[in-house]
């Protein structure tokens, strides 16, 4: 309130000067932000209008998404990696994301003992880099070492172990579990914190109309934390529609088996960078990066205009 | 009414299945540290067993430090965090403060702008990053990687920020005027000290995606004086793929300096992200 008085009452006398402030404090953010940032993200929407014909960039209106979703060989791999992206996306959604919720309520319960301990550890995977995770969970479940079937013996359930990383049909699971492995800690962070936000005084007037324990979890705690699912959610769908790093360290560029694992971000890295016999193609790049780019924006459009305003916020 | 919240029976299954949960967060970890101390046969012989007089070895990490250049990639990693942290933090706090503290026109869409690359990720500009480094002769070079870190991390640094400047007085920096501090003096030695805490969530939030990073050193900066840790490791690991001690020693080695750093401060992340991240 008073900055606003302050701002108007004083406005009037040195107002030009007072401007140059604000521009110098936000000139290095904006400019930065801007240039490396917004700008190379409107240029490559514009490349994926333009193909090199004899050596002279041209513009070639859709052609490059025509190309993308009509040539066979380029729709195969794009809807692939599209189709595998969305099984990506709902393994974290049905794993990771529960997980986290039902971590968050242990880490909730009052007087835990040892809470701190807990919260360490389990945040830990989430700051190893990709690569680490990455390369762990390849020794770990590599039939060469054998330390994955040694362990199922112990719980008698040897015969289940097989390649995981290396079959087709599992492969895409895998991954995307060791994804969950690695991520769990902040869907529980986060959660664990809106837990904590709910007030004493609402727990305890649920407790006083006899609602406790696993139904106090579904009534009460539940809605309050549903805003934070949905940030969680939208958070998860971003992280996982650019996702890279995680399959290309486990498969490899190609996302072997048989591109069974390949999800947009690797073919956006082949088909950009190209990979020994596939020549990088600048242009076919920028027009799988557009896609992405059109796919995120949808996501996080539907969630502000569809789920965040539908969704009851509770003031305190 | 207490006595329904505190029964032995209920705690006692919240610490079973928060044990078993940590077990599985980590244990991998710790069983790649322990292996990388043993010999070759009892990595293979006695996976699950600490390393011991007889099967103690620490021909991994012989291999690892002789072989890659893992000081140099560690120093490259630790220039190119900590100077984009310092940009992301100083832009970014100028930028709160700009947008927390006066009022223009275009200020809320300002704020808009800037918060825009919380949601959309950089990645998708690649194609153009690179092909603007290249004319810039900026490709296989740390300032490269800096300058997209610091535009990486100032979205989300300048969203936490302005919320946390809202906080700080208007008595203060009223008062502050009247004895005459510029707007500069105000915000360097009046608003910066008391967002500490804040630049401090922000400081690790910006910390963990740039060291993990490792899209953008493979195809901005490949070069071998210019690898990162993490890419550093990635090509190391992939050329050893059977030397399954260097592997498991360069993975330790990768490990660890995050392990050290994160029982050092642990508790302001945890606090960080559990009191300001959620508004």
């Amino acid at each position: 309130m008073s900055t606003a008085d302050y701002s108007q009452s004083d406005s009037g006398q040195d107002k030009r000067a007072r401007r140059w402030h604000i521009l110098v404090f936000l000139l290095p953010a904006v400019i930065v932000y801007t240039a490396i940032m917004i700008l190379p993200l409107i240029e490559t929407l514009r490349l994926s209008l333009f193909n090199v014909v004899d050596g002279q960039s041209v513009f070639v209106g859709f052609g490059n998404f025509q190309t993308l979703f009509g040539e066979p060989r380029w729709s195969a791999s794009f809807w692939n990696a599209l189709r595998n992206n969305f099984v990506f996306f709902l393994i974290h959604m049905l794993v990771q994301n529960p997980i986290g919720v039902a971590l968050a309520a242990l880490l909730s319960v009052p007087k835990l003992r040892f809470g701190a301990f807990y919260r360490t550890a389990l945040f830990l995977p989430t700051l190893l880099s990709f690569v680490i995770v990455g390369f762990i969970w390849k020794l770990i479940l590599s039939p060469i070492w054998g330390v994955s079937p040694y362990l199922l013996d112990l719980v008698g359930l040897k015969s289940l172990f097989a390649p995981w990383l290396g079959r087709p049909d599992t492969a895409l699971i895998t991954v995307s579990l060791i994804s969950v492995w690695q991520n769990v800690g902040i869907p529980t962070m986060l959660i664990y914190a809106s837990m904590l936000s709910i007030p004493e005084e609402v727990l305890e007037a649920a407790e006083c109309d006899g609602i406790t324990g696993w139904s106090q979890f579904w009534k009460i705690k539940l809605p309050l934390i549903l805003p934070s699912i949905g940030i969680i959610s939208i958070l998860t769908f971003v992280g996982n529609f650019n996702a890279f790093d995680l399959v290309y360290t486990v498969q490899g560029a190609l996302a072997g088996p048989d591109g069974s694992t390949d999800i947009l971000g690797t073919l956006l890295y082949r088909t950009f960078f190209g990979f020994q016999l596939q020549i990088g193609d600048k242009s076919m790049g920028a027009t799988i990066a557009t896609v992405m780019f059109l796919i995120i924006l949808t996501g996080v459009c539907i969630y502000l205009f569809a789920i965040q305003r539908r969704m009851r916020r509770y003031q305190f | 009414m207490a006595k329904a919240r505190t029964s032995p029976l209920r705690s006692g299954f919240v610490h079973v299945a928060l044990i078993i949960y940590t077990l599985i967060a980590l244990f991998p970890v710790f069983l790649i540290i322990i292996n990388s101390f043993k010999d070759r046969a009892s990595i293979f012989r006695n996976p699950l067993g600490l390393p011991n007089a007889s099967s103690f070895s620490l021909v991994g990490y012989n291999s690892v430090l002789t072989q890659g250049d893992f000081t140099l990639y560690f120093q490259n990693s630790l220039i190119v965090t900590s100077v984009s942290i310092f940009f992301v933090l100083l832009f970014g706090a100028m930028a709160a403060f700009a947008l927390s503290e006066y009022r223009f026109r275009g200020n809320s869409l300002m704020g808009l702008y800037l918060a825009l690359g919380i949601m959309i990720p950089i990645r998708l500009g690649t194609v153009a990053i690179l092909q603007g480094m290249v004319a810039t002769g900026l490709v296989n070079t740390l300032t490269a990687l800096i300058l997209v870190y610091t535009a990486q991390g100032l979205p989300l640094a300048v969203f936490i920020l302005t919320e946390f400047m809202r906080t700080v007085s208007d008595d203060l920096k009223n008062a502050g005027r009247i004895d005459g501090l510029t707007e500069y003096s105000i915000f360097f030695r009046l608003v910066l000290p008391l967002v500490k805490p804040a630049m401090a969530t922000v400081a690790v939030f910006t910390m963990i995606p740039i060291w993990n990073d490792l899209w953008f050193p493979l195809i901005l900066a490949p070069s071998d004086a210019t690898k990162t840790v993490t890419l550093g490791s990635q090509v190391f690991i992939g050329q050893f793929v059977t030397n399954w001690n260097a592997v498991l020693a360069a993975l330790t080695l990768a490990i660890l300096p995050v392990l050290v750093l994160y029982f050092l401060f642990s508790r302001q992340l945890i606090r960080g992200i559990t009191s300001g991240a959620v508004k």
